[in-house]
Order: C-alpha cells, then sequence, then structure tokens
C-alpha cells in the first residue's frame, strides 16, 4: 500500500454517480477533485458505466489528469503525475440498493437478530416475517411472493435447539415460491443462518426451488450473536447474484480493485472505523430523498438502521403521514396554513429536485427534516439494543442496578459526535440551520460534537477503510468532516428562566437559563478548557449537580449551549410556541422567515 | 444542486410512442413482430405456479412427525382432490378412524417428516399482459412480452392515481383555468376520459367514479380531495396499483393550477377519439409518469419536440414550479451564468424571467421547467 498514490472512487447513488480523486501531498492523503454525472442504471441507457465515465471526465477536467484511455478504461497503475490512477473503487445503491426479506423464528429474537445482520450488510428490509409476529401463515406466504426481495435471510433456533419451526419457515418459503426482483427466471438466494442441526431438513424441504447458501448460526446461543458470517453471504450474494443482474455491474465488477460495496455497507465500515480509531461513540444519519439511514456505534457495537420510506421528496409525504401534520408544523418559526403545507409537500414529491427559493419554504423543509430525523432515530433506537431474551444471573447487589434485556444501546449522554449527512443537512444555506436541525432531532445530552460530512463521500471512504484504512482515516478528518462545534446540553426540567447550568470559561463564569439556546464564538480548531456546574437536577455527565470539567473545541457554527432542557417540550400552544422559536433561531444567528 | 432544471413533461399531438408489455415470469409471446394490436388484446400469457398450501397432518392424526409415513395415502407428485383422504391412522382393532382430508386440489409437493406437514401445491393461475395501446407489435422480447409502438398524440401527466384504462376523451373544461365540479358530471359520461382544467373537486370526483368515468384528466387537485376520494394518504411516490374504477391524471400539481395551454388544446383537439390512460407514477430514478395516448389514424411526420435534451435559453418559456411563483408562467430574460444568492441564503444559478403578470423576477433553474406554448 507504500506505493498508491493517487486513488479514485466512485458511489453510483440512485439519482447521481459521485467521483472523487484522492492524491498523496507531502506524505498524506488528501481530496484532490470531486465529479457527478447523472446515474444511468435506467433507459435508456442502461448501463451504469456511462454515469461512472462521465463522473470521471468530470474529474479529469477538474483535476486536469488523465484517468481514461482512449477505450474509457481506468488507466492503471498511475504512469506518472498526470496519467492514470493507482487504485479505483465503487460502491452502490442504484437501482432500488439491496432488498431483502428477513425471517426468524421469534420476532424479538433470532429475526430481530437477523434484521441486524441485514441493516449491517447494507440492505433495506422489505419484510420481517417471524413464526410468531402475529399474521397467519397465508399472510405470510401471500407477502412472500408479492414482495419479490433480491435475497432472504433465514434465522432462528440456538445450535441444537428448534429444528421444527425452521422447518416450518422453510416450507413457507416453499409454498411462497418468490422470484427476485431482478433476474426474470433466475432462483431466489436464501441464506440460511440458523440451527445448524436443522441444516440438513431445511435444504431437504427447499428442494431445488430456491439457491440456497447456509452460513453459520447468527443466534447460536441466546446470549450471543454471531452475525459476522450472514453479513459476508450477504455482501457475496450481492456481488455475485444482485450487481450482476444489474445493467452494466458486469463491466463495472471487473473494473474495480475491490468488487462493489453496497453504499449503506461502505459508510457503516468508515463510522466504524472512525469510531475505534478516535475510541469515541458516534452516531451518523444519512437523509436522501427516499431513506434514512442511522449508523450508530456505542461501546465497540455497531448498529446501523434504514427507513426506508422516511425521506425528504420522493418519500416526503411519508414523514407527513407518519409523524402527522401537528409534528412538523410545531418546529415551523411562523404562522402556516395546514392544507397549504399538505400541498407544497405534495408538490415537492412530485417535482424532487426543486429547491426552497424563499427562506419560508427552507424553514417548511427544515421542519419536515426533523421529524424525519427524529422518525428514523426512534427506528434506530428500537433496533440497536441488547439482546433479548437472555436468562440474567441476578445477585443481590444486581437488584438494584441491572438493566433488563432488549434496552438500546444508544446513550445520548456517553455519545460524543453526530455526523450528518444528505441533501437537507449538507447543503442547508448556513451551517447553524444543520446544527440546529440535530439538536432538535436528536437532543444530544452532556457534551457532544456536531459535524456534517462536507460532500457525503463517506461511501467512498468506507470501501476505501477495507483496502487502505490510513488514506481513508486522513481524507475523512481533514476534508470530509466539517466540525460545528461542540454542544452542551444540561439533561433535567425545570421552570423558564431558572437558571441550567453555569460555566467557566476563561476565567468568567456565566450562567444559562433553562429554556434558552446560547452560541458562544468559538472558532475551527480552537479548543478550551471548561468547568461545567449543572444546577440542582440536572446532568452534564458527571451526575445530577455535579461539575463537569472537561475540553470543548469549536468548529464553523461554535460552542452551543443548549438549555432548552431534555427532553425538549414546546410549548403547546402556537402563541407561546411560535416566539419561542424564533428567540431560538435568533440565538443561532438564523433569521426565523 | 441547483444548476439543473426540471424538464417538462411531453406533450405532443404526433410522437412515436413505444410501450414495452412484459410478463412478471417467463411465459408464451401471443402476437409477432408487425401484428396490428388493439388495447385489450392479449399479446403474452404465463402461467404463475400457485401457492403450497400446508396441511399440519401429523397433528391432526395426533402423531409423531416421523410416524407420519406410515399413514400415508398418497406420494409427492400425486394430484389430489379438495376432500381427498391423504393420511389415516386406525386404532382399537380398526374401529376408530382418523383421517386428514385436502382442504384443496392440487398436487402433494411436500410430505416432511421434520415437520409432519403435507404440502399441496394449487393449480397455476394465468396471467395476460394485454396491449393496451392500439399500435403494432415492434419487437418480441422471447418468453417475456413484446414492444408496441404507435404513432399518437401523447400527453405526460405529473402525477396520477389507478392503472390502465381506455375510453373516449370528453372534454368537459371550457377554458385551461376553469374548474371540474360535481354538477358537469352526468351518467353519461360512462366510460369516457373526461377532462377539466385547473383543478377537479374532491366531489366531481367522487362522481366521475360513481358514473363510470374511465379516467380524469386536470390541471391540479388539491390534496385532501385525493386522500378523501383514495381513503388513505399516499406516502411514498409509487402509484398506479389503487383499488379504484377511475384513473386520475393531474397535469400540473397539487393545488388548483391552470393547466398548461398546449395540454388543453392538444386534449380539446382529440374530442370523442379513444384514449389510452394510466396514472401509474413513480418519482426516482427511472421516473414513471402518467400518461394519455391516443394513437393517430393517418401516417404523417412525426412532430418533433425538444424533450429531455431541451435547451434552456433566453427567450424559452418556462413554468416556475416552485413557491413564491409556483404555477406562474414566464419568458427567460438573462441567464447569469455564476451562481447568485438566493432569498433563502444558498448561492445557486439562477435565471431572470419576465412573469405573464408583469413582474421580472430571479427564480433558481432548478424551479422551472420549460414548456412550449
Amino acid at each position: 500500500m507504500a506505493d498508491i498514490n493517487t486513488i479514485l472512487a466512485t458511489d453510483c447513488g440512485s439519482t447521481t454517480t459521485k467521483a472523487i480523486l484522492i492524491e498523496k501531498q507531502g506524505g498524506e492523503y488528501r481530496l484532490r477533485v470531486r465529479g457527478e454525472a447523472p446515474t444511468t442504471v435506467e433507459t435508456p441507457f442502461d448501463d451504469v458505466t456511462v454515469g461512472v465515465v462521465n463522473a470521471i471526465r468530470e474529474v479529469e477536467e477538474l483535476s486536469g489528469r488523465t484517468i481514461l484511455d482512449e477505450n474509457n478504461l481506468i488507466i492503471r497503475p498511475a504512469r506518472d503525475e498526470r496519467t492514470g490512477v493507482d487504485l479505483y473503487l465503487s460502491t452502490s445503491s442504484a437501482g432500488g440498493g439491496l432488498q431483502m426479506t428477513v425471517a426468524g423464528v421469534v420476532k424479538a429474537m433470532s429475526a430481530e437478530s437477523a434484521e441486524r445482520a441485514a441493516l449491517g450488510a447494507g440492505a433495506i428490509i422489505i419484510d420481517v416475517i417471524a413464526v410468531d409476529d402475529g399474521r397467519k401463515e397465508y399472510e405470510k406466504v401471500r407477502r412472500i411472493r408479492e414482495l419479490r426481495p433480491d435475497m432472504i435471510l433465514a434465522s432462528g433456533g440456538t445450535d441444537g435447539g428448534t429444528i421444527k419451526h425452521l422447518v416450518e419457515i422453510a416450507e413457507m418459503l416453499l409454498a411462497a415460491d418468490p422470484k427476485p426482483r431482478l433476474g426474470i427466471g433466475m432462483k431466489l438466494p436464501v441464506i440460511f443462518a440458523g440451527n445448524k442441526d436443522a441444516r440438513e431438513p431445511v435444504k431437504e424441504t427447499l428442494q431445488d426451488r430456491l439457491d440456497l447458501h447456509i452460513v453459520d448460526n447468527l443466534r447460536p446461543t441466546l446470549e450471543s450473536e454471531n452475525l459476522g458470517p450472514a453479513r459476508e453471504a450477504i455482501h457475496e450474494l450481492f456481488l455475485q447474484h444482485v450487481m450482476q443482474q444489474a445493467p452494466g455491474y458486469g463491466k463495472l465488477s471487473s473494473w474495480t480493485d475491490a468488487g462493489i460495496m453496497a453504499t449503506p455497507n461502505a459508510v457503516g465500515k468508515i463510522i466504524e472505523t472512525i469510531a475505534e480509531q478516535l475510541r469515541m461513540d458516534v452516531l451518523a444519519v444519512d437523509i436522501g430523498g427516499a431513506t434514512t439511514d442511522v449508523f450508530s456505534v456505542f461501546g465497540g457495537t455497531f448498529n446501523r438502521t434504514v427507513s426506508a420510506n422516511l425521506g425528504m421528496s420522493y418519500s416526503i409525504c411519508n414523514v407527513l403521514t407518519e409523524s402527522g401534520i401537528a409534528n412538523i408544523q410545531r418546529w415551523v418559526p411562523f404562522d402556516s396554513d395546514e392544507e397549504d403545507l399538505r400541498n407544497r409537500l405534495r408538490n415537492k414529491m412530485i417535482r424532487p429536485t426543486t429547491i426552497p427559493h424563499t427562506l419560508e419554504d427552507l424553514r417548511i423543509e427544515q421542519a419536515v427534516a426533523r421529524e424525519a430525523l427524529r422518525l428514523g432515530f426512534e427506528h434506530h433506537k428500537s433496533l440497536a439494543r441488547t439482546l433479548k431474551g437472555i436468562q440474567q444471573v441476578r445477585s443481590v447487589g444486581d437488584l438494584l442496578t441491572q438493566e433488563a434485556t432488549g434496552q438500546t444501546l444508544v446513550k445520548m449522554m456517553e455519545l460524543d459526535m453526530i455526523i450528518g449527512s444528505g441533501g437537507v443537512l449538507s447543503h442547508a444555506p448556513r451551517n447553524a440551520e444543520s446544527a440546529y436541525m440535530m439538536l432538535d432531532a436528536y437532543q444530544p445530552e452532556g457534551v457532544t460534537m456536531l459535524a456534517k460530512d462536507s460532500i457525503f463521500m463517506m461511501p467512498q471512504l468506507g470501501i476505501l477503510s477495507t483496502v487502505h484504512p490510513e488514506a481513508a482515516a486522513q481524507v475523512f478528518d481533514r476534508d470530509c468532516l466539517i466540525r460545528f462545534g461542540h454542544v452542551i446540553a444540561p439533561v433535567g426540567t425545570a421552570k423558564p428562566g431558572v437558571t441550567a447550568c453555569w460555566i467557566e470559561m476563561d476565567g468568567e463564569r456565566k450562567s444559562f437559563s433553562y429554556g434558552t439556546l446560547t452560541l458562544i464564538p468559538l472558532g475551527l480548531g480552537e479548543k478550551k478548557e471548561v468547568a461545567i456546574h449543572p444546577a440542582r437536577g440536572f446532568d452534564v455527565g458527571a451526575g445530577r449537580g455535579r461539575s463537569l470539567t472537561t475540553t470543548v473545541e469549536g468548529g464553523t457554527v461554535g460552542l452551543i449551549v443548549d438549555a432548552r432542557g431534555r427532553p425538549l417540550t414546546l410549548p403547546a400552544d402556537r402563541k407561546q410556541r411560535i416566539p419561542k422559536l424564533q428567540e431560538w433561531h435568533a440565538a443561532l444567528g438564523l433569521e426565523p422567515e | 444542486m441547483g444548476t439543473a432544471y426540471t424538464p417538462g413533461l411531453k406533450v405532443s399531438p404526433r410522437t412515436l410512442v413505444r410501450k414495452t408489455r412484459r410478463l412478471p415470469l417467463k411465459g408464451q409471446v401471443l402476437v409477432g413482430e408487425g401484428d396490428l394490436v388493439a388495447p385489450d388484446m392479449v399479446v403474452a400469457r404465463t402461467e404463475i405456479p400457485g401457492v403450497m398450501q400446508t396441511v399440519r397432518a401429523g397433528e391432526q392424526l395426533g402423531l409423531e412427525p416421523a410416524e407420519l409415513k406410515a399413514a400415508l395415502k398418497v406420494q409427492v407428485g400425486d394430484k389430489v382432490e379438495r376432500d381427498q383422504v391423504l393420511a389415516e391412522t386406525r386404532s382399537f382393532f380398526g374401529l376408530f378412524r382418523s383421517e386428514c382430508r385436502a382442504p384443496l386440489a392440487g398436487t402433494v409437493e411436500l410430505i416432511s417428516e421434520h415437520s409432519g406437514h403435507i404440502g399441496i401445491r394449487l393449480p397455476a393461475a394465468p396471467v395476460e399482459v394485454t396491449a393496451y395501446i392500439h399500435g403494432r407489435v415492434a419487437e418480441v422480447i422471447p418468453d417475456e412480452g413484446v414492444v408496441v409502438e404507435a404513432e399518437a398524440a401523447f400527453v405526460q401527466g405529473i402525477f396520477g392515481v389507478g392503472g390502465e384504462r381506455t375510453g373516449a376523451i370528453h372534454m368537459l373544461a371550457s377554458s385551461p383555468d376553469s374548474k371540474l365540479t360535481d354538477d358537469m358530471i352526468t351518467p353519461d359520461l360512462a366510460g369516457k376520459v373526461i377532462v377539466g382544467g385547473s383543478n377537479v373537486s374532491g366531489a366531481a370526483l367522487q362522481k366521475a367514479a360513481q358514473v363510470g368515468c374511465a379516467g380524469v384528466v386536470a390541471g391540479a387537485i388539491i390534496d385532501r380531495d385525493l386522500v378523501d376520494f383514495l381513503g388513505y394518504d399516499i406516502g411514498v411516490a409509487i402509484t398506479g396499483q389503487e383499488d379504484i374504477n377511475t384513473t386520475l391524471v393531474i397535469t400540473e400539481g397539487f393545488g388548483s393550477i391552470r393547466m398548461a395551454d398546449r395540454t388543453f388544446r392538444l386534449l380539446s383537439s382529440l374530442e370523442g377519439k379513444q384514449a389510452s390512460i394510466n396514472g401509474a407514477t413513480q418519482i426516482r430514478a427511472g421516473v414513471i409518469r402518467p400518461e394519455v395516448i391516443v394513437p393517430t389514424e393517418k401516417a404523417g411526420a412525426e412532430e418533433k419536440q425538444q424533450d429531455l435534451g431541451q435547451i434552456l435559453d433566453i427567450g424559452s418559456h418556462i413554468r416556475a414550479i416552485r413557491e413564491p411563483y409556483f404555477g406562474l408562467l414566464g419568458t427567460v430574460t438573462a441567464l447569469p451564468p455564476e451562481p447568485i444568492l438566493i432569498p433563502s441564503g444558498s448561492t445557486v444559478r439562477v435565471l431572470e424571467a419576465d412573469l405573464a403578470d408583469g413582474q421580472r423576477v430571479i427564480i433558481p433553474r432548478a424551479n422551472v421547467e420549460i414548456i412550449e406554448e
């Protein structure tokens, strides 16, 4: 890897193909330029490589480097300072990404573990089938048949446990005889990752109707999950089957140095790498037009969820349906008419490439984003949790402290950094707007860094991290991540105007009243020692009423003190709420409308 | 971001329409290249294997899964009739008999010694694909379907609900900005594709469905009226499968928006002609928009319409497709090359335009579509 000086990476998204060029400059890897072009998976092109070549052409124009030869093939390795690249990698979410159905015996146990395995491998889950999910068998059979996933992951039973239920799941699959989404006439790949004693009966049951692949049990005991083999199998089948059916992907695979990785899988890889390298708990979100992906690493455990129908254009009306109009209106800092709001969102849905022209329109879109982010996060918290159903040995001393099983792993007080990406966060006109949306949607607690992915290059850096972690980490830190600054958020509630905390900085002590939001100037890279003294009943990480001394870092926004309390509650009466929202906008240097 | 503009929807009095008619599974193509086809003519057919019904035979007979084999009266591959005995047990010197019967007719596909279940596969169900439009088979996709081609008038809408239907076009609106109301809908409009101007009211839509109109085409609809018509809210922009008997195509958007003159004039000129209409909409990569297709009888030169490759130029006629000028028409007066700061705070590529109401405005290029009037 020492000889790698120039790296080209592309991400084929459902609408845009993005290419980045990384070069080693003065001993460190830096982003040189970025190019993009429309994705060409659909007619009239039906060939993903057309868009890839177009995006690379833009990189050539911007960088002055020749990358493609006369046959439009990537020149490798680099011939000189201005010709070719040493490494080419690609990720893809085009053509609907990887769509999976997962099945398990118990909904809250093996089915949930299967869901985590598939999500971690970058899939969109289109249904979770479990023996105990409350649906009639014929309903499940009909559903499996109708959905036409790219593959199915079946699990259940600890090793040595139930066989009968797994045979029943196999019978259900056989009954439905599902066909894959792509590739007419192909057999649907099914990964079996359940009780090892059930492998033969499952094989016998499924006969030759489905393309069966057997891997290690993903829940070998109640107390443990072993998601790695199932995730690897998903990734392999994605490359070998799904991608090969998608137009032009066979050609693209032959160009790359490390296969093609599903985009969310790649984003997960970079988040895991960064969390591990910096020893941090990280939460990252990618809010797109159709879906919202949430990634987290808490205490070294990685989790990913995707909310397939929470997005800012294509599925913006589903945000409206799921949250309700009142929940969107509560974030709008001026009077808004319900019918007008609904028509606006519908018009955004049918013309997804339009952008907010007026500040008023931008505030409405940002109100919707808060709800999409919040709902996506709720979903994430419900799945990123400790294993359910474990028998715990309790001593007398544990009675007061031990947590129940199935508790969420997402602990906001322990969270070190939140990274936002996706159009509404990455392209917000002002960084304070992105920070403010994340504050409202995620309600970080204690001391947390807020940041964004500058140009959404996490997918490319994710696949790069699998072959060249050093280059990926350097570019991520220096060119990808834009730090907004730390937020200090005391947890607790009080009456408005009562002091929530005092902060000592630069020898000065300042109080912050409950219900306020304050921006303290602190620039990019600037660090300060602070002593935070929460009022009685408030906690900033050291316990209720206990002081915390720490180092805070600024950024493109500054140091934010969010003393609005946790959980954040907005006044129900719009006459009180709207002035409050306007006050908070002003505190962050933003005009409400 | 903000450097593109939305290409206008296709509205053409004469264009070559190609429709791919594909089976969900491999099957048989019933027509050949060059054949003339009508909308309801079946062009390809296949059979979708039936689902397998699981019969819990072991449990019914009180047997362990491994004991089922001895009680079987059928084998894998046997065709069985409804109520036919699949397995039986006798006890007490044969005096007591327990039976497990087939709940339906089909073929035995599975007998499991692991679960004690018997699986009966239902007969395959036929699936047919029709031609949808009057035209000629231009291409046969072996075992999968055909491409039907026709010279036709073609109107693309922006959003629709409901699937493929046919009916004669009947103009109800007198002008592009008049509204379609329920009092205009009479029983004699059954089977017709009715056309309104700027808006179809919720009551009008309900009445159109009641009298059995094949389709409704209008400039816009109020979101709430659509929700009431369907009985639920559309969350994600994938439509076409709704269980409704009237297909709706809106040409401009949500609210009340004057139908584009060109669209209105074209539809007016097609009065009485047989149209194929489909509300199916999918808005993401591989966009599908709703459509009205009226094949033309006479051969003639295709009207060349600049569509996806349209060039935005000074003098281009545009329509704003986002607030604050939503729905207003105008003419481009300048195309500044550099990105410009707009009121939202973003710096984006814009155009300057004279709007029909006399004001000169700056609009992000992403927020206009080119129209031909």
